[in-house]
């Protein structure tokens, strides 16, 4: 079967999504958990332990409050409380936690800090797993044992305000709820009004006995302006006077009922110092956690610094507060200080029940428990207990059993804190079958993608896919046998949970026919390398074509970046390699460009040096490349440049200059976002632009650049999609004034905002309009044959369309990325590639290297902090799954996007040669998928990492999402390919 | 017959051009250690501006103290004042210049524009004499010769091969250099722009002394077209 490269390419990378997908689903393990499933609740509680004498208190003991209210404030820090923030903002609370009567704790979250995850560890008090990030979007109800569950269940009436995700995470819990969608990124006033609303009337009614309030308002200006905002304050007072009503009102109550009551606030995660969250650095996983309760009375002078403690061992506490069994999946320890106050009976009662519940957590998890040095502590402590049981029942001398009692408490809280810690370590084990399957079919598809080097860009653009030759059918069903064989051995061996075992037969033999036919795929295309490797050292008249510095360049950039990918501090940094290479690429430009312009002895010295040696290392393959490469040119005609006579004055100069102004563009893009990890909290210019004093220099910027991008954008579009592209422009800067963004001159004061769904909407009118346009060409290019003008003009058109929801999309102060990035590539194209006469493989590799230095000119990081997940909600009313997805991955991968469209248009304008846009397609897929492969086998290897979860992962996410997104692109590629060669 | 005289004259050329590099490794080593006996605390990574300004003036004058006693390339006709004045001053034009250009690359590349600037600018005059220094020593202040010489296949002699070798390699050097910088060890030396300094200076060095062994080794593919 004869396929074209690019359609060969776009397979294979379609090919590889699965094979990423796979990996992904085994790399990801399930967090640990109790296999008894949370339906059979009624398990009894454990009884008191004791030596001789039998206890009588094998109930559960009675809860400790009355009344619990939790006040969840999205993304509050430590520092906002405890710190300087709070003195001057929060002083009620302040008051409390100094003076009142209240515990203080710095809760630890454990990435991602992301609010799911986060509500459900501090409900279930278990370590979410990472993989519930990408759930975080479509949160599903929580069916693990949670306090929630078994206070439902015990019968308590539960109030929830703020947040959906509570009320999506419990269904039917609540007795009453109004949810708040955390989507409407810029609003934060509203959403928290529609809390507070309820207090009062709750508050008086008093019907209730567990109330949860979650306020996202904190959260949303972290996520707008920083947390260095002037709002942060505004907002922390706000939530100070709620917190102060809440206290009041519980205090006047209490003084009807028995019991006393608990008010508990706390935080889901942190903010980073600027302004997201999701990662692992201190201000993201500090939170305060402030429990205040009149039974925790203390004499004036009683000065309490806030521990440090876990956010999982809030579960435990609120369990036992609230008489209720403690969560069985909880890896948390009770915060001993909240039980501090009650008779000794009780306290051991309440720490031997949780270090039952994590003993048995440990059994069922660890297969060698027994030697724990937490099970060996679990074991003394009970016993020890069960000793001071039976001297509490004989009614011993009161001292003995004082001292007593403290010596069984402390053994009992040093065994909680050992189990807690070797809970918390022991994440579930990977499931390394999958694992393995995703990485064979990975590397499969990549060497056969290396193997086919040569052929794919020869100037035929054609190969020969060997898929149903017969000569292999032996090889490839002895393979699939003996991999079903495997296949079998290993799900019926192995215990533990494996996702491919789990799927049904049927799919499990298709992933096996696919890579026993990848395998012969493989070795056909090997063989057939080195015939030809034969043929051609017979004939070695190829040798005299030499790599030129920018190819070199071009290699051993790609085998550096994919090399520094082991490394935390780089993937941290990646920003810094892009750009790093991209500056670098510009001046081998300028060399190439002032080797070839500037007037030097004009006697074309011949060679005298023969340089053996330094190139020959290559792989065979790359190569082959070399060889190959020299047949495909942009233009028909000899490589050697066209000389400086041919070039007028003008165009000159550009030519010289051209390297420079990029350099320069690229330097200025680079001080507008600070991203990655060490030099991310320096002041750049777009926190500058993005405060509140700078609006009006923002708007200026902004209305400049949809100005600059106009002019840039409407040589090559029809007259009718000029006009759309013009209205769509004013659009988007009137969605920016209406929500609140920039200014417009006539009105100074912002007074309404809104959420801009009508001036959005307007904007997508258009966007669609441009696209159909040029789809509409497209198809006529392919069906009437219209030639090559039309389809040149339709994917143009596709191209603007593009750039005109980039720049709906992208935040104000990212419109400069958006207007360099389309000179640069008017630049590029025009004084550059065209008189430079760059081949294909050239051009395409710069595109790709300079569309992921723009991924990261946009602000973006291998760190889920920085998804601007506002993104996915321009124009729409309510959360819409599939459009909101679609849209934040468009904003995230903007650069790459709109540079691989830059590609297609301009290789289809200015190729004179038809297999152009396959090669390209070809290089585009290799150079795409070359660091995925890379990247997972450096993961693999590196999985018992520190930086696992908070470094490695988070990027091992954004490569397979780069992936599908140069799987779409190939895809665009073989399509626009395909109706080439029809027309 | 010519050959062969041809040959001898490159060895002998070979074993000047080996000497010199030796005196100008000689004098960075002296650099490092000869201004602890007469400076207090003094260390590379502690005061390394003043190590900087140390290493180029020595670097500098060995090169112009070579250039003057081996004067590799005898072909200046004329030799009056007022034109070797000019000259002098020529050079030192291009000198400043070329600081400047590569102060210039360097923010392009990401330095810091406001802060540490005369780090950055000490390290473009570092940069220059690894450089610039010795290619006015040898071609002058004519730009066509620097661009015969940096194009692929323009050099005429021993001295220019090795100039062209231990230029490029001073520019690898300093390049890698930058890579240290974002990794999280928190060692001194990872500051800007000390590891790029000193990738630069160990780029010099092992030019100096690749140069000549790669010209002996290549002696025999090596023909010099001589104008």
């Amino acid at each position: 079967m004869r396929l074209g490269s690019g359609t060969f390419a776009a397979c294979c990378v379609v090919v590889e999504v699965l094979g990423v997908v796979l990996f992904l689903r085994g790399f990801f393990p399930a967090p640990v958990r109790s296999s008894s499933s949370s339906k059979h609740q009624a398990e009894p509680p454990a009884p008191e332990p004791s030596a001789g004498a039998s206890s009588n208190w094998t109930k559960l003991p009675p809860p400790l409050f009355s009344k619990v209210v939790i006040v969840l404030i999205d993304a509050l820090r430590d520092d906002f409380v405890f710190g300087s923030k709070g003195v001057k903002f929060m002083p009620y609370t302040t008051y409390l936690v100094e003076k009142g009567a209240s515990h203080s704790f710095v809760a630890e979250a454990k990435p991602p800090t992301v609010t799911m995850p986060r509500i459900k560890a501090l409900m279930t008090g278990s370590v979410p797993g990472f993989i519930d990030v990408v759930m975080n979007l479509n949160s599903p109800a929580l069916l693990e044992d949670n306090v929630i569950t078994q206070a439902k269940a015990a019968g308590k009436r539960i109030i929830s305000y703020g947040d959906e995700t509570w009320v999506k995470l419990f269904p039917k819990h609540f007795v009453e709820y109004d949810g708040t969608t955390s989507f409407f990124v810029s609003d934060y006033t509203e959403v928290d009004e529609n809390v507070t609303r309820h207090l009062d009337k709750v508050l008086k009614r008093g019907d209730w006995d567990v109330l949860i309030l979650h306020y996202l308002g904190l959260d949303h200006i972290g996520h707008v302006s920083g947390p260095s905002s002037p709002l942060i304050g505004r907002k922390l007072s706000e939530m100070d006077g709620v917190l102060m009503k809440i206290h009041t009102a519980l205090l006047s109550e209490e003084r009807e009922t028995l019991l006393p009551s608990l008010l508990v606030l706390c935080g889901d995660h942190g903010m980073s110092e600027t302004g997201g969250h999701g990662a692992s650095s201190t201000e993201e996983v500090s939170t305060p956690l402030l429990l205040v309760s009149s039974a925790f009375e203390r004499k004036p002078g009683d000065i309490r610094y806030p521990k440090h403690v876990q956010q999982t061992d809030l579960a435990a506490t609120l369990a036992i507060g609230l008489g209720l069994p403690i969560p069985k999946n909880s890896v948390g320890h009770l915060l001993f200080p909240a039980i501090e106050g009650k008779p000794m009976r009780e306290q051991l009662r309440f720490l031997h029940l949780n270090t039952v519940q994590l003993t048995k957590l440990l059994q069922e998890n660890v297969p060698s428990f027994e030697k724990e040095p937490g099970f060996e502590q679990f074991k003394i402590s009970e016993r020890l207990h069960g000793n001071w049981i039976r001297l509490y029942l004989e009614e011993n001398n009161s001292e003995v059993l004082f001292n007593l009692g403290t010596k069984v408490r402390r053994q009992y809280l040093d065994a909680l804190k050992t189990l807690s810690l070797s809970l918390s370590r022991q994440v579930a084990q990977y499931d390394v079958y999958s694992m393995v399957v995703g990485t064979v079919v990975v590397l499969e598809v990549l060497t056969l993608l290396l193997l086919s080097i040569p052929q794919a860009l020869s100037s035929k653009a054609e190969l020969e896919v060997p898929l149903l030759s017969p000569v292999f059918s032996l090889l490839f069903y002895l393979t699939f046998l003996v991999l079903s064989a495997v296949h079998v051995i290993v799900c019926t061996s192995t215990e533990s949970s494996c996702y491919l075992c789990s799927l049904s037969w049927l799919t499990a033999g298709g992933v096996m026919v696919l890579v026993s036919a990848l395998l012969c795929a493989v070795v056909s295309a090997l063989t057939k390398v080195l015939v030809r490797g034969k043929l051609l050292s017979k004939n070695a008249a190829h040798s005299n074509s030499r790599w030129s510095e920018l190819d070199l360049l071009i290699l051993l950039g790609t085998l550096g970046h994919v090399l520094s990918l082991g490394a935390s501090s780089f993937i941290e940094e990646e920003h810094q390699t892009w750009y790093f290479l991209v500056s670098t690429l510009c001046l081998a430009l300028c060399h190439d460009i002032y080797r070839n312009y500037l007037p030097g002895d004009d006697c074309e010295p011949q060679r005298c040096l023969h340089v053996e040696g330094g190139f020959d290392g290559a792989t065979p393959a790359l190569q082959d490349k070399n060889t190959s490469s020299a047949v495909l040119e942009l233009n028909r005609g000899c490589k050697s440049p066209s000389s400086l006579g041919t070039l007028r004055g003008y165009e000159k100069w550009m030519v010289l200059a051209s390297p420079w102004v990029i350099l320069t563009c690229c330097r200025l893009l680079r001080s507008l976002n600070q991203t990655g990890v060490q030099w991310a909290h320096r002041p750049d210019l777009g926190h500058w632009l993005t405060s509140s004093d700078h609006k009006a220099a923002l708007s200026v910027l902004a209305a400049l650049s949809l100005a600059v991008i106009f002019a840039l954008i409407q040589r090559r579009c029809s007259p009718a999609s000029k006009v759309a592209m013009a209205l769509g422009l004013l659009g988007v800067y009137c969605y920016r004034a209406a929500i609140g963004n920039v200014l417009f001159p006539w009105q100074q004061d912002n007074k309404d905002i809104s959420k801009g769904i009508l001036e959005a909407r307007f904007v997508y009118v258009f966007v669609l309009g441009i696209l159909f346009t040029g789809t509409k060409d497209l198809l006529k290019s392919q069906v009437v044959a219209a030639g090559f003008t039309v389809k040149t003009v339709g994917l143009w058109e596709l191209y603007s369309g593009f750039v005109l929801l980039a720049a709906l999309l992208l935040r104000p102060h990212n419109l400069p990325v958006l207007v360099l990035s389309l000179l640069i590539q008017t630049l590029m194209a025009k004084f550059v590639w065209k008189p430079l006469r760059h081949d294909v493989a050239e051009v395409t590799v710069m595109h790709y290297w300079f569309g992921q230095a723009f991924f990261y000119f946009q602000g973006n990081s291998n760190n889920i902090a920085t998804v601007d997940i506002s993104a996915g909600f321009v124009g729409l009313d309510t959360y819409v799954e599939i459009p909101a997805i679609f849209l934040t991955a468009f904003a995230t991968y903007t650069g790459p996007v709109l540079w691989a469209s830059h590609l297609v248009s301009f290789l289809s304008s200015e190729a004179s040669s038809s297999s152009a846009l396959s090669h390209a397609g070809f290089c585009y897929a290799l150079i795409g998928s070359f660091p995925v492969s890379a990247y997972i086998i450096l993961v693999t290897s590196l999985r018992y990492h520190l930086f696992i979860w908070s470094v490695f992962s988070p990027k091992l996410l954004y490569e397979g999402m780069h992936l599908l997104i140069t799987a779409a692109v190939c895809v665009f590629f073989t399509a626009m390919d395909q109706t080439n060669t029809k027309s | 017959m010519i050959a062969t005289q041809e040959n001898t004259m490159k060895d002998t050329d070979i074993k000047r051009l080996l000497y010199t590099h030796l005196l100008c490794i000689c004098s960075i080593i002296l650099s490092i250690f000869i201004p602890s006996f007469f400076l207090e605390n003094f260390s590379i990574l502690e005061t390394h501006l003043t190590w900087l300004c140390i290493c180029s003036v020595s670097v500098t004058a060995v090169n112009l103290v070579l250039y003057l006693v081996v004067k590799p390339n005898a072909s200046s006709k004329r030799s009056s004042l007022s034109f070797k004045v000019t000259r002098f001053v020529k050079c030192c034009v291009y000198f400043l210049m070329s600081c400047f250009t590569f102060h210039v690359i360097f923010v392009l590349y990401g330095a810091p524009l406001i802060e540490l600037v005369l780090e950055t600018f000490l390290f473009a005059v570092t940069l220059s004499t690894f450089t610039t220094v010795p290619c006015l020593c040898l071609l002058g202040p004519n730009i066509k010769a620097w661009l015969r010489v940096f194009s692929r296949n323009g050099v005429t002699s021993v001295w220019e091969n090795s100039l062209q070798i231990t230029t490029i390699s001073s520019f690898v050097g300093a390049w890698l250099g930058a890579f240290p910088i974002p990794l999280d060890w928190e060692r001194p030396w990872q500051v800007w722009p000390i590891s790029c300094t000193l990738g630069a200076t160990f780029g010099y060095v092992a030019g100096l002394f690749i140069s000549p062994l790669w010209i002996y080794w290549n002696r025999k593919q090596l023909t010099y077209k001589n104008n």
